[in-house]
């Protein structure tokens, strides 16, 4: 049984109109779905998007206001830091603690935009090459190869190369290199979709192209897509970091937990906590986008719940 | 069997021809090479005559067709930076890379091999969830602060291994194992899974009705099975390696493919950022074509589909 997005939807509808029993039945079982969400996903998710959206409200201290007496201090478990400035402070004199509060800020729209942008484009590819074939599922299949054998790190450095740092860019470029993964399987669905009678039976009532795509096949191929964002959340935070320690994602000052790792690489040998702790915020984050996906995946697929 | 490698190799060529027109888009849209290569007080005349010089003046398809006539004979131009021949300096880095990527593959796969068998094999069990666990957190932990958290252990605190730098053995453990943490993981969860599809199997069904001891399944009817699909993974893998790991390599001082096209283009060296992606492309290509006609030879599914 495919218990899937569109199924929830139905049986929300149902609850909408209310039919006594069958509507108790239903939300039971709503609830019992969300219950099983695993817990560790659930509270890292929640802790993200509360650092993100209330970080002034949370933050001890102004995330960029620097202080240079108090450069360098030591976590408050060492010698020399003090519970003022928990994770300890940066070579400018900011608090580490604060700053991966307001760091989160961009890791979540990064990860956001990143996969709504990627995913968008990479649905509609793969819907128009499932549905259409020939000449045009030819083109669109060539083309993610070729983008599947580019080095897309180069690409994407190129890219921001020339059309410069900043958070705009930087969606725009995993917009441009990742949506291929969405594509190839959103691709496939729809080939077998489109062979399906429900969408002969559409076809020969004479129901106009754009309309079959957009009324009946993307709404069932709508749950492989929320699988693969959920599971790329964590790639574009990764990506987001990765450009910003290179120095080619979001401008310094403001924080960001990639900058914030390589402001501490330099200051390795006699400050480590500058380095670890946003490391910390990266890993941490990206297994809670992990699980949820991984959680999504064998939801909606039942032949991956059987093997888990 | 012969039309389906054939038609393979037509598609891989179409790519790396795909490729190649990219990389040409890519050095137009990023900048104007005349403007880079003299210095602004140039007069217009040694603007003009560099122009015609580098064939910049002639229609954008002319360019393309010299380009790409060019670019198959492995000959991307002179270095901006370096008075060199790009491919030259690009030749030059690939025995570094060459040594890391198969390095980090070999830790990899030592890692990952037993983990995701074993995992798969005790299913359910506490084994396969410690497994995964650690698959996920290795899945997690992003590859660049790994490689400085190994250095500031194992550098810095312990001094076993030098922080960064091109070398014997001491060398390449660091960046190579950096790498390893994150193919591995992947690696392990796809090992674990292809052995479950075949673990489902009648075949395996069968053989264990039959008597035979579980054993002998796994060795004779599970792993041989599983290995085409997980031999894949490590190749493709390699192949993504062998065009360079970028950052690695830059926080290592690694001197590979990765490290010369990263400084290529914060230089906004043309000839060597292309020569960089298309050989790096091309890698991955060929190492996934050769694994398409591996696999199309065990497994004659695949070649009829």
């Amino acid at each position: 049984m495919r218990r899937g997005l569109g199924e929830l939807r139905k049986d929300l509808s149902i609850i909408d109109v209310g039919k006594g029993t069958a509507r108790d039945e239903r939300t039971l079982k709503l609830k019992k779905q969300f219950r099983r969400i695993p817990k560790a996903a659930a509270l890292i998710i929640l802790l993200l998007l509360v650092c993100a959206i209330f970080s002034p409200l949370i933050a001890p201290h102004d995330p960029i206001e620097q202080n240079l007496a108090n450069a360098l201090k030591p976590p408050f478990w060492q010698k020399g830091g003090s519970f003022a400035y928990l994770l300890g402070t940066d070579n400018l004199g900011r608090d580490i603690l604060s700053r991966i509060i307001y760091g989160a800020r961009i890791s979540v729209i990064v990860g956001f935009a990143g996969v709504l942008v990627s995913g968008i484009m990479g649905t509609f590819l793969g819907v128009v090459a499932g549905y259409f074939g020939g000449k045009i599922d030819l083109v669109i299949m060539r083309l993610t190869d070729i983008m599947l054998s580019l080095p897309y790190i180069l690409i994407a450095i190129a890219i921001i190369g020339a059309i410069g740092p900043g958070l705009t860019n930087i969606i725009i470029v995993l917009g441009i290199t990742q949506w291929v993964g969405y594509t190839r399987i959103i691709r496939f669905e729809a080939m077998s979709l489109s062979k399906s009678e429900f969408i002969e039976m559409a076809v020969i009532s004479g129901t106009r192209w754009w309309r079959i795509l957009l009324v009946h096949i993307l709404p069932n191929v709508l749950n492989s897509a929320v699988v693969l964002g959920t599971l790329d959340v964590g790639k574009m935070i990764i990506f987001e970091a990765a450009l910003s320690f290179l120095g080619l994602g979001v401008k310094p000052p403001t924080a960001s937990w990639g900058g914030m790792l390589a402001d501490g690489r330099v200051y390795l040998t006699f400050a480590w906590w500058l380095a670890t702790f946003p490391g910390i915020a990266i890993a941490i984050t990206v297994l809670g986008g992990n699980l949820l996906g991984d959680w999504l995946r064998d939801e909606l697929d039942p032949r991956h719940q059987l093997k888990a | 069997m012969g039309a389906y490698i054939l038609r393979r190799m037509l598609q891989s060529i179409v790519v790396i021809f795909g490729v190649i027109i990219i990389t040409f888009m890519i050095s137009r849209v990023l900048g104007d090479p005349v403007a880079l290569l003299l210095p602004p007080e140039a007069t217009p005349e040694q603007r003009a005559y560099l122009t015609k010089d580098l064939g910049l003046d002639r229609p954008i398809y002319v360019q393309l067709v010299v380009y790409v006539s060019k670019v198959v004979r492995g000959d991307f131009g002179m270095s901006f930076r370096h008075q060199e021949p790009a491919m030259k300096l690009l030749l030059d880095r690939i025995p570094a890379s060459l040594y890391l990527s198969l390095i980090a593959t070999l830790i990899s796969v030592c890692i990952a091999l037993p983990l995701g068998i074993i995992s798969a094999i005790k299913r359910g069990t506490i084994f396969d969830q410690i497994g995964m666990t650690l698959a996920l957190l290795g899945q997690s932990i992003p590859a660049f602060w790994a490689g400085i958290m190994l250095i500031l252990l194992f550098a810095v605190q312990l001094g076993w291994f030098p922080p960064s730098g091109y070398g014997g053995p001491k060398h390449v453990i660091l960046p190579a194992v950096t790498l390893a943490l994150f193919f591995s993981a992947a690696t392990a969860r796809l090992t674990r899974s292809s052995i479950l599809d075949v673990l489902d199997m009648d075949y395996v069904r069968y053989a264990r009705l039959k008597g035979v001891p579980e054993f002998v399944v796994i060795m004779r009817h599970v792993l041989r099975n599983a290995f085409i699909t997980i031999l894949n993974i490590v190749a493709l893998q390699l192949g993504l390696l062998l065009g360079g790991a970028v950052i690695t390599e830059f926080i290592f001082s690694w001197p590979g493919i990765g490290r010369l096209s990263l400084d290529a283009i914060y230089n906004r060296d043309f000839p060597v950022i292309q020569a960089t992606v298309v050989v790096a492309a091309s890698f991955f290509v060929v190492i996934n074509l050769l694994v398409d006609i591996i696999y199309s030879a065990t497994d004659p599914r695949v070649s009829r589909k």
